[in-house]
């Protein structure tokens, strides 16, 4: 099954939720920062999430956002979901 | 006794100028901003031209993170509530945060932004459909987005009364400052240039379907044959006066002197309509005579009958050819809630310079108006009041008073 | 002196029934009118779960013509308006036009009769240039919300001040807000106001869907709204209008009306925070309560009743019991409070004034309507939600409060007129 990398989070990340000039910019070895701090708020990752289950044909669980605080947790999730189905 | 509300602060994103500057400039050289519409496709149309707010780059104004999440007419309402909150020297984050509100006029919310969710969904499915389309489209978008993004914690509202809703949301600011709010962003900035919203105004059944952009919309002239809509419009900022003072605020362009609201009767009802009612509880409200009055801002909605009975509500009150009457309108169309709080700005610039503006293209008014319609060029008079009136479809009515602080 | 305002008419369209009576009926009882969609065919929804109106325009007299012209919300509006002017005994043809006004709230106005209509002119969504020549005369009513207080206004003879307030979820308070204001400072005498939304449609259960914000609990519709309970995960989707006659106090003392109740006061700030999001101290729904509280001159202490927004998603129902906490102290703890979105959903701005009909009707009747399906209340909401049953006592004073998507919080405090002025 199909797996994201970090680039393709950031990728799909920056076309659905905006850059923010003000934040770190996600994909450079800061996928332990928290979302907060890259100025992600919970609607970029819900648009985030439908994105990815929209592209990959995939349905991702309701408590993949509330169990994931920073990007490498959100991608663990989201590879799991990607292996499961 | 009431302390008597300012205007400290004008943000204009107009058709003919972006910027308050830009917009009185051309607006005094008579110059329009209608033109063929450039936002889709409109050749399929009756009607093809529209005033749409030229120079605006959205990436150039707005913060990258808001661009997926706004329609056109929000941006265009960030950037003149920005332009405004900077003109009155206000940074928000030094004042109190419940002491400053925002109420703004809205017609149509995001619709553009609206219609590509609606086509997303039908055309592909639910799970198609932005996350912020519960937010985007709906009407009460720009007062909320204000409001995050200049941290106004105070008292909130959207009114909505077509064309009319402008003055209304204005005065629902004078009304918070009465109250005791120190500071409000009010105000509107409109427009819903896309197919679906087009199709829905030419429904509507009063726009000009003339295709030459100096000839379509005529507000008063014999050639009258409809409206041309527009986009954008303005945001101000009031406070009290003492406020203004009180934090030596640059420029108190006027006050906010009286206002009023009517709805008119049924149509076969053989009451008068509500306009004329609305100028004199309006200079009731500001405790004026008519003759107190230098010009009067005409709603002009450019269909004939409408304009005659405008005329016949403007005579009534103040007497043939009484008072000057301008409709800088003729040069942006008709900006819907955004059109009225433009209207305002034009008559706090006119106090300002001792100037009125002419009409666009219009060049002859029939003599049966009675009305001293300013047109071709520019009218030099001193300014201390100005009435602007504003009507909406259905029966709304607004009149406001400004006058010199 | 300000001029003082109250309620001498009041009229309902609610899922479980139209009219005030069957409102009240469904309420105290404790009944639940949530059930699965049937307007429209819902099974690829993530939430298909509504609280619909069972509402037959031409049973309460809207000539076909009517119902061509208004959107379903439309004619929410005009039936309970004129429901709310037989109630208060000032037939329309005794309203004095000039001293009548009319403020409506709604959320998303005619957004069922857009949908339709762009599903027409657009080919099922396949073409971005939608065809004008499949319009019908009616869509620019339909795109401008403010028709829907234009129709009040012309079928009561209203041409005082009239307009729309669209303020999203808390649009049912902040009309009859705006409408009292109008009352007290003399811009009329009468006004006809209250709220109607009817957004059970595709676009607004997709967009819904989108932020997960309604619930997923598509296999026990009846008990899928469940505001404070630890099992709460969204709310349900309603519809509605109610539409009130309020007037000044003194007019309505001269003709003899019956009186429902004063509005005392009311306040709105924003959260200037999130468009959908709250951050859970719940500060500027406090500041709002404070505000209304001090305006309407009530010590926190004679409240006995809070109607609650308790719209059962996770982060509402906590940011309020919150606030409440916040503006009231320890009385918070001492208050019944309940959410009547536990029986007739959430209709978005039309829920405002559903829930001040309702509190009216509380006072009216000495009897506080309950939470419906609090079972097993979530730690973090330890206040006395009233769970499952109504609950009898005297209700004097009443608190209600309204939060919504653009970060509005309103509040608003009814009172009875013949109260001690503190």
């Amino acid at each position: 099954m199909h797996q994201l990398t970090m680039a393709d989070l950031a990728v799909l990340m920056r076309r659905v939720a905006g850059a923010d000039e003000d934040a770190v910019e996600l994909g450079t070895g800061n996928e332990d920062t928290g979302f907060d701090d890259l100025g992600y708020d919970s609607l970029a990752l819900l648009e985030t999430m439908r994105a990815v289950e929209r592209e990959y044909g995939v349905r991702l669980p309701d408590d993949i956002l509330a169990e994931s605080t920073n990007p490498g947790e959100l991608l663990a999730l989201v590879n799991l979901s990607l292996a499961r189905s | 006794m009431t302390t008597p509300v300012v205007v400290t602060g004008i943000g204009v994103t107009a058709p003919n100028g972006l910027g308050t500057d830009a917009y009185w400039a051309a607006t005094l050289r008579g110059e329009s901003g209608i033109g063929p519409i450039s936002r889709f496709d409109p050749a399929g149309y009756p009607v093809r031209l529209a005033g749409e707010v030229p120079d605006f780059v959205a990436e150039d104004h707005i913060p990258n993170r808001l661009l997926p999440q706004t329609d056109h007419m929000t941006r265009l309402s960030l950037l003149a509530a920005r332009m405004a909150l900077a003109d009155a020297a206000v940074d928000p984050a030094e004042l109190d945060e419940f002491g400053m509100g925002v109420v703004t006029a809205s017609s149509s919310g995001g619709f553009e932004f609206g219609q590509r969710e609606m086509a997303k969904l039908w055309s592909k499915g639910g799970q198609f459909v932005s996350a912020y389309q519960s937010f985007a489209w709906f009407y009460a978008v720009n007062t909320g987005q204000i409001s995050i993004m200049h941290g106004l914690r105070g008292p909130a509202s959207v009114l909505v009364a077509d064309q009319a809703g402008g003055l209304d949301a204005i005065a629902q600011a004078r009304r918070y400052v009465r109250r005791g709010t120190d500071l409000v962003v009010t105000g509107g900035v409109d427009g819903a240039l896309c197919p679906w919203g087009w199709v829905a105004q030419i429904a509507g059944g009063r726009l000009s379907s003339q295709a030459d952009p100096r000839r379509a919309y005529l507000p008063f002239d014999v050639d009258a044959s409809g409206f041309v809509p527009g986009e954008g419009g303005a945001i101000l900022v009031v406070e009290s006066a003492e406020s203004a003072r009180s934090r030596a605020a640059g420029t108190v362009y006027g006050e906010i002197a009286g206002y009023a609201a009517t709805f008119d009767p049924p149509v076969h009802s053989g009451r008068q309509p509500g306009l004329r009612r609305a100028i004199e509880l309006a200079l009731a409200d500001a405790d004026l005579a008519a003759g107190d009055v230098d010009v009067v801002f005409a709603d002009g909605y450019g269909v004939p009958d409408l304009d005659m009975a405008e005329a016949g509500a403007i005579t009534a009150v103040f007497g043939v050819d009484g008072v000057p009457v301008v409709v800088p309108k003729a040069m942006t169309g008709r900006l819907y809630s955004g059109g009225a709080p433009l209207d305002v700005a034009a008559a706090l610039l006119a106090i300002r310079d001792g100037v009125i503006p002419p009409a666009g293209y219009v060049s002859d008014v029939p003599r049966h108006y009675g009305m001293d319609l300013v047109i071709g060029k520019p009218r030099h008079v001193p300014v201390t009041a100005a009435l602007v009136l504003a009507r909406g479809h259905g029966g709304f009515n607004s009149a406001m008073v400004v006058r010199a602080a | 002196m300000d001029r003082r305002v109250v309620i001498t008419g009041i009229g309902v369209v609610a899922p479980g029934g139209v009219g005030a009576k069957p409102f009240w009926a469904l309420i105290r009882a404790g009944r639940t009118a949530t059930r699965g969609i049937s307007f429209f065919d819902a099974s690829s929804f993530r939430s298909q779960v509504a609280a619909e109106a069972d509402f037959d325009p031409a049973e309460h007299g809207l000539t076909p013509r009517e119902r061509r012209r208004m959107d379903r919300a439309t004619q929410f509006a005009v039936v309970t308006a004129r429901e709310a002017l037989a109630d208060s005994g000032l037939p329309a043809g005794d309203l004095d036009p000039y001293r009548t006004g009319v403020v409506v709230g709604s959320a998303v106005g005619c957004t069922m009769s857009l949908e339709r209509e762009y599903q027409v002119v657009s080919d099922g969504g396949r073409d971005w240039l939608v065809d004008h020549t499949y319009a019908v005369p009616h869509l620019y009513d339909f795109l401008v919300p403010s028709s829907i207080a234009a129709e009040v206004a012309v079928d009561a003879g209203a041409e005082g001040p009239a307009g729309l307030v669209s303020t999203g979820c808390t649009s049912g308070l902040d009309s009859v807000g705006h409408a009292v204001d109008l009352v007290r400072e003399g811009a009329a005498d009468v006004m006809i106001t209250g709220a109607t939304d009817a957004p059970i449609s595709p676009i607004t259960v997709a967009c819904f869907d989108a932020i997960k914000a309604t619930t997923p609990r598509n296999d026990d519709a009846e008990h899928a709204s469940r505001p404070f309970d630890r099992s709460r995960d969204g709310f349900v989707l309603g519809e509605g209008a109610a539409m009130f006659v309020v007037e000044e106090l003194g007019h309505a003392r001269r003709r003899g009306a019956h009186i429902y109740a004063e509005i005392a006061g009311y306040a709105a700030r924003a959260t200037a925070f999130h468009m959908t999001g709250l951050r859970p101290d719940g500060r500027e729904l406090a500041e709002a309560i404070t505000a209304a509280l001090a305006g309407s001159g009530t010590d926190p202490s004679t409240i006995d009743y809070i109607n609650a927004h308790g719209s059962g998603t996770r982060q509402n129902d906590r940011h309020e019991t919150a606030a409440f906490k916040r503006s009231l102290g320890d009385k918070a703890y001492r208050t019944p409070v309940s959410s009547i979105k536990s029986m007739i959903g959430h209709s978005l701005g039309a829920i405002g004034s559903l829930e001040i009909a309702a509190c009216a009707l509380a006072m009216e009747h000495g009897l506080v309507p309950p939470t419906a399906n609090l079972h097993e209340p979530d730690p973090e909401c330890d206040l006395d939600y009233v769970p499952l049953q109504a609950r009898a006592q005297r209700v004097d004073t009443v608190l209600t409060v309204g939060s919504g998507f653009g970060g509005f919080q309103s509040a608003m405090v009814l009172a009875r007129p013949d109260r001690a002025a503190a």
